[in-house]
Formats: C-alpha cells, sequence, structure tokens
C-alpha cells in the first residue's frame, strides 16, 4: 500500500528545455540565511573585492552553511533585508564587474576518508536544493556510527507541479549523480541506493536507468505521478516501506534522503571545488512569456531573472519561489534567488486570484486525501476552540504542510494555513507543558 | 517596486467547489423528477417547484434578516426542496410542502448554523414533522396515471402499507423497480434512484459505503426475517435515503469506516420499525438516530494519524 496523495496538473512545460546561463546581473544580493539554522556571519565588508567562489560568510554554530560569492566585483554594502518569511536578515549586496574572475581558493577538497568527506560538503555550502534548504553534511554527520544507515533515498519526484530543474539534472547531467552515489558508497559505506522518480519523466527515467543498470546497489523507483510524492515521509514510505516517526528523522529508519541536484552537486564539487554559488531555476508561470531553465548567480534578484528569462506577458500579481503547491510568494520582485530556490513561478492576475472561502460542507475530502491521514476539519475546530490537548491528540505536529487538504477542499478553506497555526499553539502548549513539569521537579 | 499578492500556500485549487457538488446532486435527481413526473402527473412537477421555491426563499430571508453572509448560490437549498418534495405524496396540499421547506431550511439548517452544520438530515427531519403533523395528507396514495392534473382519482396503497396489512394485490417487482406503484413522488422508482447513484459515485460526489452497508443491512435482515427481499429493498423510501439522504455530508460521518456503521445502522433501525413497529415505513427514523449519533461514530472511527507504523 501506498500513502495517499491527489493529482495536481503536472505543468512540466519546461521539462526538454535545458538550462541557459543567463548575464551576470549588474548587483546581487546575498542574504545570509538561506538555510534552515543560524543565519552565515559575513567575512567581507563594504568595497572589499570579492571573486567567483570566494567565501563572503561563515557558518555560524553547528546548524548553519556558509556563502560565497556567485561573480566578482565589489561590495557595495552589507545591509539588512526582509526575507519572503518575514525574517530580517542581513544582505551582503555585491556590485558585479562583469570579469566573472575565478578566486584562487575554488580547489577541489582534500577528501579521503569520512570526516573529510562530511567537512567538504559543509565547506561546500551545500544545502537542500529540493526546496527545504536542510544544511547537508548534518545529514551525514552520523558520528562515526555507519551501522545506522542502511539505505540512501534519492529524491527526484519533482511533484510539484511546473519544476523540471531536478529533471534536468537528470538529463543533463546524471552522471554526476552517480559520482555522488560513488562518494557516499565509497565514505558512508552505504550498499543500498534507491532513486524515487515520478513516472511523468520519460527522458529521465531513460537515462538513470541506463546507468543504474552499470551500477551495483542502485535501484529505480518510478512511482506513480502523485502529489507529494516527493515528500520526505511519503517518498521513504513509498520506496522503501517504512515509516519515519512522529518527530523523527529518515535515519531512525536507516535511511537518508537526498535531492537529486544537491547530490549531483556535492560530487561536482568535490570534483573542482566550486561551491554553491549558481542555481538552475525553473521559470515558468501563466506570466512568464517564454517558460525555460534558466542558470544565475545566488542573489540575482527576481526582477532581473524574469527580465533577462525574456520578460514577462503580464505584469505577474504573485511571484512564487518553488511550485504552487509549497511555493512561498515574494513580497516584491527585488527579492534575491536562493540557494534552495528551483523555480520561479510568475502568476498574471487571474491564476493568482485566491478563491472565495465558502463554509465547511463536512464532505470529508480533507481527511479522505491527507498523506499522513490527519483531520484538518476537526484540527479548524480545535484551534478555533483554543484546545491544545486536542491538537495534541490529532498530531497536528505531524503535518508537512503539502497542501493537499487545501486543494481538495470544495468550500476553499484554509486548511493548511489553519494548521501551521495550530501548528504553533501546540508548540507553545508543549513548551509550557515542559516548563511547568521541570518548575514541579 | 510593485507590490506582490502574498498569499500561503497552497497556491492552486483544485476545480471542485461547493456549488459544483451541490449541482451534480441535482444532475443525479433528474431522473427521479422525471419518474415523479411520468407516474404522478405535472402535479408533481408543482410539488417540487413549491419545495424549491421556498426553501430558496427561506434561506434567503432568514440569512437577510441575520445579517449573515448569502449562501443561496451555494444550491444546496435547491437539494434539499428537491429531496424533500420527493418524500412528499402527490396530493399533499402546497401551503403543507412550503411549511415543510420552512422547517427543513430555518429550523433544521440555519438555527444550526447554515450548510455543514446541521446535525440532522433536513429533509427527513421535515418530513417526521409533516407526518406527525399532518398524518391524513401525507400517507393519501395515489395510484400512478400519467399526466393527470386532478391527482385524487385513485387511491392506492403503498407497498408496504400493503404488505403490512398483509392485503392483496402487491405490485410486481418489475413495476415496484420502474416505480409503477403508490407511494411519494420519490420513492416509487428504484431505477430513478440507482441511475443517480451511480451518477453520483462516478463523478465521486459519494462513496459506495453507506448505500451498500445500509440495502446490504435490510436485504440480509430481510432474508433472515424470512421477508421478501426484493420487495423490502425496492419499496418506501429506502432507496431514495440510501442514496440521497444517508450520503448528505454534513450529518453523517466523513470516514469510510463511519460511513459504513451508519449505513449498517440505519438499515438495522429501518428493518426494526418495519417488521415490528406501528409504522409500515422506518426510513426517516432511522435516518434521524443515525444522525444524533453520527459525531460519535467519527469520533471512534477516525483514521489514527501515521506516527509511526503503518496499518494496512
Amino acid at each position: 500500500m501506498k500513502l495517499k496523495g491527489i493529482h495536481v496538473p503536472h505543468l512540466k512545460h519546461t521539462a526538454t528545455s535545458a538550462p541557459v546561463r543567463l548575464p551576470v546581473p549588474k548587483t546581487v544580493s546575498i542574504p545570509m540565511s538561506m538555510h534552515i539554522g543560524r543565519p552565515a556571519k559575513p567575512v567581507v565588508k563594504r568595497g572589499d573585492a570579492v571573486k567567483v567562489g570566494q567565501l563572503i560568510a561563515e557558518a555560524d554554530g553547528y546548524i548553519s552553511a556558509p556563502i560565497h560569492s556567485g561573480v566578482s566585483g565589489k561590495v557595495q554594502k552589507i545591509d539588512e533585508m526582509t526575507t519572503a518569511m518575514g525574517a530580517k536578515v542581513p544582505v551582503i549586496v555585491i556590485e558585479t564587474d562583469g570579469l566573472q574572475e575565478l578566486s584562487e581558493t575554488v580547489q577541489p577538497p582534500d577528501v579521503h576518508d569520512v570526516e573529510s568527506f562530511v567537512a567538504a560538503v559543509k565547506q561546500s555550502g551545500s544545502v537542500g536544493l529540493g526546496g527545504a534548504g536542510f544544511p547537508t553534511f548534518v545529514k551525514f554527520s552520523i558520528n562515526g556510527d555507519l551501522s545506522v544507515l542502511d539505505a540512501v533515498v534519492i529524491n527526484a519526484a519533482e511533484c510539484e507541479p511546473y519544476i523540471t530543474s531536478d529533471t534536468r539534472t537528470l538529463v543533463d547531467r546524471a552522471e554526476d549523480v552517480f559520482a555522488g552515489i560513488d562518494l557516499i558508497k565509497k565514505y558512508l559505506k552505504v550498499k543500498r541506493f534507491v532513486i524515487g522518480i515520478e513516472g511523468n519523466k520519460p527522458e529521465a527515467i531513460a537515462k538513470v536507468q541506463a546507468l543504474a543498470a552499470k551500477t551495483d546497489g542502485v535501484e529505480v523507483q518510478v512511482l506513480p505521478p502523485m502529489y507529494p510524492q516527493g515528500g520526505e515521509k511519503v517518498l521513504v514510505y513509498n520506496t522503501l516501506g517504512r515509516m519515519i516517526p512522529q518527530g523523527g528523522l529518515p535515519l531512525d529508519v536507516g535511511v537518508v534522503v537526498i535531492n537529486v541536484t544537491t547530490l549531483a552537486f556535492i560530487a561536482k564539487y568535490i570534483e573542482t571545488g566550486m561551491p554553491l554559488v549558481e542555481k538552475c531555476v525553473t521559470v515558468d508561470g501563466s506570466a512568464v512569456k517564454e517558460p525555460k531553465n534558466v542558470i544565475v548567480p545566488i542573489g540575482t534578484s527576481i526582477a532581473d531573472l524574469l527580465e533577462a528569462a525574456g520578460g514577462c506577458k503580464s505584469e505577474p500579481a504573485k511571484v512564487l519561489y518553488g511550485g504552487p503547491m509549497m511555493g512561498i510568494a515574494v513580497p516584491d520582485l527585488s527579492a534575491p534567488v536562493l540557494k534552495n530556490t528551483n523555480a520561479i513561478i510568475a502568476m498574471d492576475a487571474k491564476e493568482a486570484q485566491p478563491p472565495k472561502t465558502t463554509p465547511c460542507i463536512n464532505c470529508g475530502a480533507c481527511l479522505s486525501h491527507c498523506p499522513l491521514r490527519l483531520d484538518p476539519r476537526a484540527i479548524a475546530r480545535a484551534y478555533k476552540q483554543d484546545d491544545a490537548e486536542a491538537l495534541q491528540t490529532l498530531c497536528v505536529d505531524l503535518c508537512m504542510e503539502c497542501g493537499c487538504c487545501s486543494y481538495v477542499c470544495p468550500a476553499k478553506r484554509h486548511l493548511v494555513q489553519t494548521n501551521k497555526l495550530a501548528k504553533g499553539k501546540l508548540r507553545a502548549f508543549q513548551a509550557k507543558q515542559k516548563a511547568a513539569k521541570e518548575g514541579g521537579k | 517596486m510593485s507590490k506582490m499578492l502574498s498569499t500561503v500556500s497552497p497556491h492552486f485549487h483544485g476545480p471542485r467547489t461547493t456549488q459544483k457538488i451541490m449541482l451534480d446532486v441535482i444532475i443525479a435527481l433528474v431522473p427521479a423528477m422525471a419518474a415523479s413526473v411520468i407516474f404522478f402527473g405535472l402535479r408533481a412537477l408543482l410539488v417540487i417547484a413549491d419545495c424549491v421555491a421556498v426553501c430558496l426563499l427561506s434561506e434567503w430571508g432568514f440569512e437577510k434578516l441575520c445579517k449573515k453572509e448569502n449562501t443561496v448560490s451555494d444550491l444546496s437549498a435547491v437539494v434539499t426542496g428537491i429531496i424533500l418534495a420527493l418524500n412528499l405524496p402527490v396530493t399533499i396540499p402546497l401551503w403543507q410542502a412550503a411549511l415543510g421547506s420552512v422547517i427543513a431550511i430555518v429550523v433544521v439548517k440555519q438555527l444550526f448554523g447554515g450548510i455543514g452544520q446541521n446535525f440532522s438530515n433536513p429533509a427527513a427531519t421535515a418530513r417526521i414533522i409533516l407526518m406527525t403533523a399532518f398524518s391524513g395528507t401525507m400517507t393519501a396514495w395515489v395510484a400512478p396515471q400519467a399526466f393527470n392534473m386532478v391527482p385524487d382519482a385513485v387511491t392506492a396503497a403503498t407497498p408496504l402499507a400493503l404488505a403490512a396489512k398483509g392485503a392483496e394485490g402487491m405490485p410486481s417487482y418489475l413495476d415496484m423497480f420502474l416505480g409503477n406503484t403508490g407511494g411519494c413522488l420519490g420513492e416509487t422508482s428504484a431505477l430513478a434512484l440507482l441511475l443517480g447513484g451511480v451518477y453520483l459515485l462516478v463523478r465521486r460526489v459519494i462513496t459506495w459505503h453507506t448505500p451498500v452497508a445500509f440495502l446490504g443491512t435490510v436485504a440480509l435482515m430481510s432474508f433472515v426475517c424470512g421477508q421478501d427481499v426484493p420487495m423490502q429493498l425496492l419499496s418506501g423510501g429506502l432507496m431514495l435515503a440510501a442514496v440521497f439522504m444517508a450520503t448528505d455530508y454534513s450529518s453523517t460521518p466523513a470516514t469510510w469506516l463511519g460511513k459504513l456503521i451508519f449505513g449498517v445502522g440505519c438499515g438495522l433501525i429501518t428493518v426494526l420499525i418495519r417488521f415490528w413497529g406501528n409504522f409500515p415505513e422506518g426510513v426517516s427514523f432511522s435516518l434521524l438516530i443515525m444522525n444524533i449519533l453520527t459525531p460519535y461514530i467519527e469520533k471512534l472511527t477516525r483514521a489514527k494519524p501515521l506516527v509511526g507504523e503503518v496499518d494496512e
């Protein structure tokens, strides 16, 4: 049995569009928070000259990631910006010189054992490129106990509508993906690899199947196109039949999940030493004139990117980082491309208009489509009644915010939004309970 | 730089809306409405129009009065009106049908919070109230006669009433299946109701659980009790209730197991009343009783969230 999900329109218009490198923009704005964890600390100051691949900010603390420049030029200013998530973070603004001079620091790292491998992954600035932005090296840091890990699931599901940047990774550079597999095999001693891919990508499937046939321990699982096939819990269950426990990590069931583009990047980094400074981004949406895949330096503004990619048919009314199911709407077009940006979706006024919300008719579509069998109807009720205990019983903390419930709701209710708020309420309740318990001791 | 629309994900929504669901139910009711006109004449249409108009008017008026957002356009009041009309005999005085419609919309639906909030089925509850208040006109059955505007020509008993009295003159199974017997507008033609049910299943407006459990239980219990199984299945409001009323969203469980329990419960109560009760028919009561149990059924049958192991 597979976990439930929904059918969404695929809209993979750009699947056959090989990424084109866009001209370097006049300025790039690189925020210090493009990952889960503490923002990075700038190590350059105003006026400093920077080159491609140069470290401009270092990781701050354990769960954090260093940041490098993707352009050559001069640091114009170190400012503060508000991210699409509403947080205020420092941002390094670089005025480019268009020369794209390579930094001398870009050298292949010395990798010879598991420690040096994990250290190299950390130095590369790699974060989960599927969208989550979790620092990659943390997944591989299993404190020397390699026995807990017995399989790596490579996430090539790409179940969001529109996005094809992972598809292009497989079509254009499947060799890098398999080089990454060899590295993990060698240093983390993993024997089993599963590539999970949705069946709507025939070209990519043919490519990986051909390479997998020549590689030991790699299994290609072609999954039915079903959203959210690429959700971590869903993918691990649908490929290996293992359920990641509540509040747990894939490692709890012996698995590491890695996005296919992240893996290809790591292999390339270890070969060349070029850190994470540019991204392949799918540009699509109803407002975009020529949907395509492009490669841009991280920090390129969405306005520059849209213009260089061929412009817009109409004024975009809503622009997303990522796909329409889980993507984040940006406040304005000055928002930069981030490490974990895999798509920029620009919607025209018609596509962007949220539908009218009507009363819940109790049809049960939300609960019958939830991959994790939650009851969004009951969660909304408990949230409204301020009943944190009920929220705990209903396990709202399991919600991965995939959006299936909101998508299928005929009343167009804001179920995911309520789940997010309810998760916050439950966290506050649990923190209070914990404090009371500790205080009582 | 221009401000962007900044809404929370998902940014895509499925095509289904409440209005489209209700429209599907109305389409599914067309065969039953057509059958009622064929067998009981044009007055059937008049009763349906009366109920639908009064339902819409009550919904609009109540919401206007309470300064609530108007929900007439979601078409749910039309569905209630049609289903209530199908639960009435063709001879019902129009003012009584209108009163039933007001009860269904104002008392049963709106006073509990409007669409999605009513704990019991508006049509079934209104029918019970009308049965209690006007037992005479509510059981004045006429023999089917097509396109007759003067309906009180020949009186006829329903198959269930006949069976209860042990009387002669039971209609054939074929007549009962097609609807050529006495009874309410919409309870006579099993064929028309089943057509509508198949449409709702295909359109995924309903699932098979409730109707199959409901009809299956009645069939099984009739067999066990030595009753005429096809006659029990084809007569009374059973088919109408199983397809269109026991599948009402707001007053029945949303879980699949809950739907099965609901259907079995309705079936058991229906046969209890039919075989041992004072009334020849017990479908409306069975619905009402199971409606009341719905919150408990739902609580007991809610799926366990996937916190760890997956039970198949």
